[in-house]
């Protein structure tokens, strides 16, 4: 190569004696296209074969991150229990005992709270590990049931606000201008309107006469009302990811708007949506909690954490474990629902995350 | 110009205007040029010339409330684009009309696997099944020269480098065979061995293919080698449109004369590149005369005074410039250097 080089430049120069321009740019005789660059098939090939490895995900790094964080993984490990636990619980407490969350007993005498641990005649007993309630209902399996409820609320409501909020929030972040300005502000207006108040009155003029369907009811409140913050955080997420590359490359080989928003631009925003998720089931069991407290939460027969520890309030000087084991419970899930969320946000960071 | 059958694009006209605060920035301000088919175009100039908004534009992908076409016609094939409804558009790009961007780095979705990012455009303008999209995208990403691209198909982004995602935007590009591929300074973001395969893969895929092809780039050895004719471009006018060739033997501008000597040269010994004084103008508030006068080694009082007339050299070569039969004559460069240092 070196001698072409120097062949080339041997006839350069030569022709460079007669003042003529046009030999010293000659088409086609830059550095970039002289022959001996021009390549092979095979110099093709194996240019960057060194390159094949086996590459780790974005997601395979988050998930290795939120490892080495303790309390995420605790808070992981406690959810994951209680979940199952709610899950698995009642049915299991039923095969070994015969008792489901609502059985009240036929026998007078054990219509009463007993005491954890506590069998009818105050001798140790395996029987009812948490006590009863007043009307000798296992308190264990209530508060078991009451996590399905509970759970259920949280994510259900979780996720009418993550399909409310990302759609709403990336339309409105992709199409930008006046749509954009318009629909923000509804959301502003909306975020300034006291939502607790908006969930009571959706409850009480949609009062529903079954307890189901008081429950549907009670998701579609919580979640409408939840869904905007989600909005402003997959907005900004949007407003930045439109301007890539990628999406202007996209747009440059015909595909759609809708698509470009939701398979394109969306799944780039999911870090912050699963953090933002996570962080928001806790909030939307604590809100079902209160609105319980209230008396416009979970209808009985049916039971969540907060219906639970509000009906054990009222003896709490008697009975203390009628609200102790519901109450600790819940702020357990709680506890470890934040500390997950807040692993999932280190973990996902977009600021140390790099693409 | 002989046969308008022969031409697969006319720009004619064309403006390109941008409302800011600033005021309104003529990015691209009443351009013209033609590209025959199976032909190369380079786009030349420097950052901020409006290289990238012309061909923006041509595809209609001008962000459009701050900006505007604000006159013009774009024919391609016959059927002026800017007349075209959003599907109709829609149905040009990426089907007839493909462009491939600066960065690859950037340019494909991190989250979609190569596949599906090749497969949806196929699936779109082709109408393949599943299967048919998936085997095309492998034959797709052979053609570019990846190896082993049975199982590279499935792979993410970030699991390639630089070069090879610069490949798999090709493959992407050129999945519909497109009568035109724009590329926007392909090379950039590259080095430079990667930077030699990739001109010559688009070279070969070119004469394969028979492909039209708009080069847009700032680097004068990239286009060398490449194109058919050039345009140079500056403050958002055509300051001297011609064959290549020609256009390296004699320019007929003093811009590109700057351009040219900017390049190094290694058959020379030089102690100092050369560099063109000043920066580019900014394009919102430019003076009335000629917007290069400033940096100009042959300006005189009437450059800053009238704008410059577009003046025809040869059967096609134009040179935006009062005294560019006079520039275009005197081919000494030595003495054009002299009259820099005089200054």
């Amino acid at each position: 190569m070196n001698d072409e080089r120097t062949n080339g430049g041997n006839q350069k120069r030569e022709s460079g004696v007669t003042p003529d321009p046009a030999a010293t740019y000659t088409h086609g005789d830059l550095i970039h296209t002289a022959p001996e660059f021009a390549l092979a098939d095979s110099d093709v090939l194996s240019a960057e074969r060194g390159d094949v490895i086996a590459g780790t995900s974005l997601w395979r790094d988050a998930w290795r991150r939120l490892l080495k964080n303790r309390l995420a993984v605790i808070g992981m490990i406690v959810v994951g229990l209680i979940t199952i636990a709610s899950v698995l619980g009642p049915f299991l407490i039923q095969k070994l005992t015969g008792v489901t969350p609502d059985y009240i007993p036929s026998d007078v005498r054990l219509l009463r709270s007993i005491p954890p641990l506590q069998g009818p005649d105050g001798s140790f007993s395996w029987l009812h590990p948490m006590g009863t309630d007043n009307q000798g209902r296992d308190l264990l399996a209530r508060v078991l049931q009451g996590g399905q409820i509970s759970l259920m609320v949280g994510i259900i409501s979780t996720l009418v606000s993550l399909l409310i909020g990302v759609g709403y929030g990336a339309i409105a972040g992709y199409l930008g201008g006046r749509i954009d300005n318009l629909m923000m502000r509804v959301v502003d207006v909306l975020y300034s309107l006291p939502y607790i108040i908006i969930v009571i009155v959706l409850l009480s003029v949609f009062r529903s006469q079954t307890a189901r369907g008081q429950m549907v009811l009670l998701f579609v409140a919580l979640g409408s009302v939840s869904w905007l913050t989600m909005a402003r955080i997959v907005r900004g997420q949007v407003l930045s990811l439109k301007n890539q590359e990628f999406v202007l490359a996209a747009r440059a080989t015909g595909v759609s708007t809708p698509r470009i928003i939701f398979r394109h631009i969306v799944p780039n925003t999911l870090g912050p949506v699963i953090v933002y998720a996570t962080l928001t089931i806790p909030t939307v069991m604590l809100t079902e909690a209160f609105l319980s407290f209230l008396g416009f939460g979970v209808q009985a027969p049916l039971a969540s954490w907060g219906s639970l520890a509000t009906d054990g309030i009222q003896n709490i000087g008697i009975f203390p474990w009628q609200m102790v084991f519901p109450g600790v419970t819940m702020a357990l899930t709680l506890f470890s629902l934040n500390f997950l969320g807040d692993g999932l946000r280190d973990a996902l960071d977009p600021q140390t995350r790099k693409v | 110009m002989t046969d308008a059958n022969d031409n697969l694009l006319e720009v004619r006209d064309l403006r390109t205007y941008f409302d800011t605060d600033d005021g309104e920035v003529r990015a691209v301000d009443g351009i013209s040029f033609t590209l025959k088919r199976g032909e190369t175009l380079g786009i030349v100039g420097e950052s901020g010339s409006g290289k990238s908004v012309t061909n923006l534009s041509i595809i209609r992908l001008i962000p459009v409330p701050p900006g505007r076409i604000a006159s013009g016609e774009i024919v391609f094939d016959g059927v002026d684009l800017l007349s075209l409804k959003e599907e109709e558009i829609r149905k040009v790009r990426g089907r007839r009309i493909a462009m491939i961007f600066q960065d690859p780095m950037t340019s494909l979705n991190p989250f979609m696997k190569i596949s599906r990012q090749i497969m949806e455009i196929t699936r779109l303008h082709l109408g393949h099944s599943k299967t048919e999209a998936y085997e095309h995208a492998i034959e797709m990403l052979k053609t570019v020269g990846i190896p082993d691209a049975r199982t590279r198909v499935d792979n993410y982004p970030h699991e390639f480098s630089g070069g090879m995602r610069q490949r798999v935007m090709i493959a992407m590009a050129l999945s519909c065979q497109p009568e035109l591929l724009i590329a926007d300074e392909p090379t950039t973001a590259l080095d430079v061995t990667i930077q030699a395969q990739i001109l010559e893969l688009i070279k070969t895929l070119k004469q394969a293919t028979g492909t039209s092809v708009i080069l847009i780039t700032h680097d004068l050895g990239v286009v060398a080698g490449m194109t058919d004719h050039l345009v140079v471009m500056y403050a958002g006018k055509i300051f001297e449109q011609a064959p290549t060739a020609e256009l390296f033997a004699q320019s007929g501008n003093p811009y590109t004369k700057g351009l040219l000597r900017s390049v190094p040269d290694p058959l020379k010994e030089q102690d100092e590149l050369y560099q063109i004084p000043g920066l580019p103008p900014d394009v919102a508030h430019l003076p009335p005369g000629c917007p290069f006068a400033p940096r100009c080694y042959r300006a005189e009082e009437i450059c800053t005074r009238e704008f410059p007339p577009f003046v025809q050299l040869a059967a096609d070569h134009f040179s935006l410039c009062h005294f560019a039969a006079e520039v275009f004559a005197d081919s000494g460069e030595p003495a054009a250097a002299e009259q820099v240092t005089a200054r």
